[in-house]
Order: C-alpha cells, then sequence, then structure tokens
C-alpha cells in the first residue's frame, strides 16, 4: 500500500528543491568530510595531490614507455584521465554508501535526502580540485601550452556531475535496501577502469568492430568531454550527445525510483 | 512562509518495520531464488515484519506539552521519529504542520578534532539552522558555553562536561515551533546545569508544542499538561497529567 497518493514525481521533486534551497548543509558537511580526514597532518588535503602525482608519474612511465608513445602526449593525458577517473570512480562507489554512511543522521534528523547525496559529491569535488592541480604543473614538465580549448572542459564537468548525480541517487537507494550491491559496484567500476581509456589512449584500439564497441561505453563518454578539453581537442558531438540522452533518460529513472521509495529509505537503515 | 497555527493530528498511524534477514537482505539471494525456480514459496518475499505503532490517532494543539511515558520498547522512539517527521506511516497519517527540531543526540554531527567553533558551525548546521541566523547567535552561544579561550582549542581536548556544555548550548540556541525531546537534556556542574535548566524551560515556553519523552515523574509533571501513555506500539491512555500520570506510576 501506498501511504502517499501525491505521486512519485512530486515527492522526488520536493527532497531535491529542498536539498538545493539548503545548500550550505552539503557544502558545510562536504568540507568538513575532506578536513577531518587531514585535520592533523601538515600538508593536509594535499596528501591527494602528492599521492596522485605519484601515481600518475609511476604508471606514465610505465605505460608511456610500454605503449612507445611520446611522453610530451602520454603524461598529460594520463594525468587527465586519472584524475577524472579518480572522481567518478569515488563518487559512484561512496554514491553507494551515502545513505548507509548518513543512518545516524537520517534516523534523528529531518533533512533532505538528496543533501546527503551532494555532500557525496562535492566532497570527491573538493579533492578533486586538489588533483587538478597537478595538470598544469605536467603541462609546464612537457612543455605544452594550454589552448582555448580548456574553457569547454567547464560544461562538460557541468554534464558529467550531473550524470553522477542521478546515479549516485539511484546506487543509494538500491544499496540502502541491497546491501551487497556496493560489492558488485565496487566489482564493476574495477573492471570499467580497464574497459574504458584510462590507461591506453582510444586511437589505438583497431579500427572497426572495437571502435563501435567503445562508442557504446557510457564511461567513454562521460569522461571524453571533461578530458578532450583539457589536452586541447574538442570532444566528438556523439560524447555530447550520448552525455545528454544520458543524462535526461537516467535522471527520469532516478526520479521515479527516488520518489517512489525516499519514504521507506529511513526504515531500511 | 505561512504562519499558520503550529498542529499535529495524527490518524489511525500504524508504522511496520521490515526485518531484512540475511537471506532477503542481499541481491544475490533474490537473483538466486529465481533462478532456481522458486520451490520454496516464501510469502511476502520473506521478510518478517515488526509493527512499532499500531493505529495510533491523536492530536495535538497549539500551546500542548506533551508527555510520552510507556515501558522500553512500547513505540516512543518510534512515535518521536514520526513526529520529527523521518518515518513516514506505513499506514494512517500524520499531518505536522510546523517547524519541528529535534533535540535528541545533542552530539550528533560534532568533530572531536575541530575546535569549539568549528563545531558550533557544525553542530547548527545539523540542527537546520540558516547561515544567517548562526552568524546573529554565534556570540552568544559561544558566551553561553563558557568556554572563552577553550573555544579555539580542539574539542577532543575538552572534559566531558566542557564537551556537553558544547553541544548544548548550540542545540539550545534554536527556537522552533515545535520540540521533541528524548529525555530532559541534564548537563554539566552544578552551576552550569542551573544555566542549563532555565534555557531549556526558556525553550519550552517558546515553543508551540512539546513533545518530552521521559521516566521521571517529577519532570513530566513540571514541563507536561497532557501525557500519552503508550504500550505495545498503541495508546494505552490519553489524557490531562494529574489523570495519567497516577495511573502509570501507580
Amino acid at each position: 500500500m501506498l501511504p502517499s497518493r501525491t505521486g512519485f514525481l512530486p515527492e522526488a521533486f520536493a527532497d531535491i528543491n529542498a536539498a538545493l534551497q539548503k545548500h550550505h548543509l552539503a557544502t558545510t558537511f562536504s568540507w568538513q568530510d575532506v578536513a577531518q580526514r587531514y585535520r592533523r597532518s601538515r600538508v593536509g588535503a594535499f596528501w591527494l595531490t602528492i599521492n596522485m602525482g605519484v601515481m600518475i608519474g609511476a604508471l606514465g612511465f610505465v605505460f608511456g614507455t610500454l605503449f612507445r608513445t611520446p611522453m610530451q602526449e602520454y603524461l598529460p593525458y594520463i594525468c587527465v584521465s586519472l584524475i577524472f577517473w579518480g572522481f567518478i570512480a569515488s563518487a559512484i562507489s561512496e554514491g553507494c554508501t551515502t545513505f548507509v554512511g548518513a543512518e545516524g543522521i537520517i534516523l534523528q534528523v529531518r533533512m533532505p535526502l538528496f543533501t546527503h547525496v551532494l555532500r557525496t559529491l562535492y566532497r570527491n569535488a573538493i579533492i578533486l580540485g586538489h588533483n587538478i592541480l597537478i595538470y598544469p604543473l605536467v603541462l609546464l614538465a612537457v612543455g605544452r601550452m594550454p589552448t582555448w580549448q580548456v574553457f569547454l572542459a567547464v560544461p562538460g564537468f557541468l554534464v558529467l556531475s550531473l550524470n553522477l548525480l542521478w546515479i549516485m541517487l539511484i546506487l543509494a537507494v538500491l544499496c540502502a535496501r541491497y546491501r551487497d550491491m556496493t560489492q558488485v559496484m565496487q566489482n564493476l567500476l574495477q573492471v570499467m577502469m580497464y574497459l574504458t581509456p584510462i590507461m591506453w589512449m582510444p586511437r589505438t584500439l583497431p579500427e572497426g568492430i572495437s571502435q563501435r564497441l567503445l562508442d557504446l561505453n557510457p564511461f567513454y563518454h562521460l569522461i571524453s568531454v571533461v578530458r578532450d578539453p583539457l589536452l586541447g581537442e574538442l570532444p566528438f558531438a556523439t560524447s555530447w550527445i550520448a552525455c545528454i540522452v544520458f543524462a535526461v533518460a537516467g535522471w527520469t529513472v532516478a526520479l521515479l525510483l527516488f520518489g517512489r521509495y525516499r519514504h521507506r529509505i529511513p526504515y531500511w537503515l | 512562509m505561512i504562519t499558520a497555527m503550529a498542529s499535529i493530528t495524527l490518524a489511525g498511524v500504524s508504522v511496520e518495520f521490515p526485518v531484512f534477514n540475511a537471506a532477503s537482505r542481499s541481491l544475490k539471494n533474490r537473483v538466486l531464488s529465481v533462478a532456481t525456480g522458486g520451490a520454496i514459496d516464501r510469502r511476502g518475499d520473506g521478510h518478517v515484519i515488526v509493527r512499532g505503532l499500531e493505529d495510533v490517532s491523536f492530536s495535538v494543539n497549539e500551546g500542548d506539552r506533551i508527555g510520552l511515558v510507556g515501558h522500553n520498547g512500547s513505540g516512543k522512539t518510534t512515535l518521536l521519529r514520526v513526529l520529527s517527521g523521518i518515518y513516514k506511516p506505513t499506514s494512517g497519517s500524520a499531518l505536522i504542520r510546523g517547524e519541528c527540531v529535534s533535540l535528541i543526540n545533542i552530539s550528533l554531527g560534532i568533530d572531536p578534532e575541530a575546535t569549539g567553533r568549528e563545531n558550533i558551525k557544525l553542530r547548527a548546521a545539523m540542527m537546520g539552522m540558516r547561515r544567517e541566523q548562526l552568524r546573529e547567535q554565534f556570540d552568544e552561544i559561544a558566551e553561553f558555553t563558557g568556554l572563552g579561550d577553550f573555544l579555539d582549542m580542539p574539542f577532543r581536548t575538552y572534559s566531558s562536561g566542557m564537551q556537553l556544555r558544547l553541544a548544548f548550548s548550540t542545540s539550545t540556541a534554536i527556537r522552533p515551533e515545535i520540540l521533541v525531546m528524548d529525555e530532559w537534556l541534564s548537563t554539566g556542574d552544578e552551576d552550569f546545569k542551573h544555566k542549563a535548566d532555565k534555557r531549556l524551560r526558556e525553550i519550552v515556553d517558546t515553543t508551540k508544542i512539546l513533545v518530552l519523552a521521559s521516566h521521571s515523574r517529577d519532570l513530566l509533571q513540571k514541563n507536561c499538561n497532557r501525557i500519552l501513555w503508550m504500550e505495545h506500539g498503541r495508546v494505552l491512555m490519553d489524557g490531562p497529567t494529574k489523570e495519567v500520570l497516577p495511573a502509570y506510576f501507580g
């Protein structure tokens, strides 16, 4: 039996709207999350930057040599790829534990549930902000100049975030109900890291069927709309269209699901 | 915002918790049971249901100071959560008009590594206080804690009494229309206790509706004009303090 006769969509909209109105909650808590992890360390959150920098240096050296790609081209590529894949993957995997992890708050304070999803995304965006500092350094190191296309990364980032939000919302709901969904997602993300051009470049794929298979990988399009502009290229129109279609379809499903089960979530915790 | 009268109306409210045992909570089992053709027919996909509240109806108007009594497991906490808008009833309807704040765990949101000042901000955000509101009240809260220079020290360096002072001062800075409390908050040393009690009385007097769950007869007698006696998820008795309390405490 459904207690609400108002319909699923208004219910979902009301929650999301309230979360946007109380935007400062999500920003306060997400800064707090990052600060908390590094409170007593001297370098603070820049440990993130250092870790990522070392990782990029090492992987860049190994795979650049293996693929016989000139460092001037490969190092910026893997730098942007790893930074944004890190953002996507941790936003999604932390998305799974969003409601479960916020149990203490959800059961004690009346707060829009979407606030917790926003908090998770912001937290990862803050970490991304620390990591992205490596990119200009890498460009400087290989002696490349950024081009005007860099600015196109901004709308790219927005459409990526819009997509991540619905993915996180759906997963947060599903994982609150089915706890081992989290494990399934961890596994899936690990596999996707190799199926998506992160370490390898799309053009190294043989012509034909494998190129077309790549177009079926949503993560490829999601990362392309941000990565290509940063590397001074224009993303394919296909990638942009795919991301927009993805966002519209995904949000429709997410809103229906969230509206339907929103009031059940506290009971599942 | 429409400034209507604050009120609470519960009509036939029941709350049922699904208890997901290990077997039904996982997706794996659900997929596997489809695959094996469902030889075992588990009714209602095998969930055990616990009824937290059953057919609870009452209404609360402005000026009501409700005391909730009942033994452990009688449904008090569940009812407080329904009143706070956390649980939506599985059947029946709960209409809550007015801004509601629950003072159940006053330390929720506090980060031990952060300083006192930062924690005031965090705790205030958790209470749903707006930024401008906090800016106005910050000095007053800081002063009420009586912590002085300690406000710039990490929270973890505080004694437990000082920690409570900070949590209490921030939590009680808000003036909601409906206040939900699980037990009276009594805190700190004699000096602060006196201040704290005064502050609590102030909130209780300014809120339009108070719901207080307590085991203390004295406290209920002092603060409430109406008592709800809960037993097994139902309202056993609902009436003026002077009638219900003697019946409950015997």
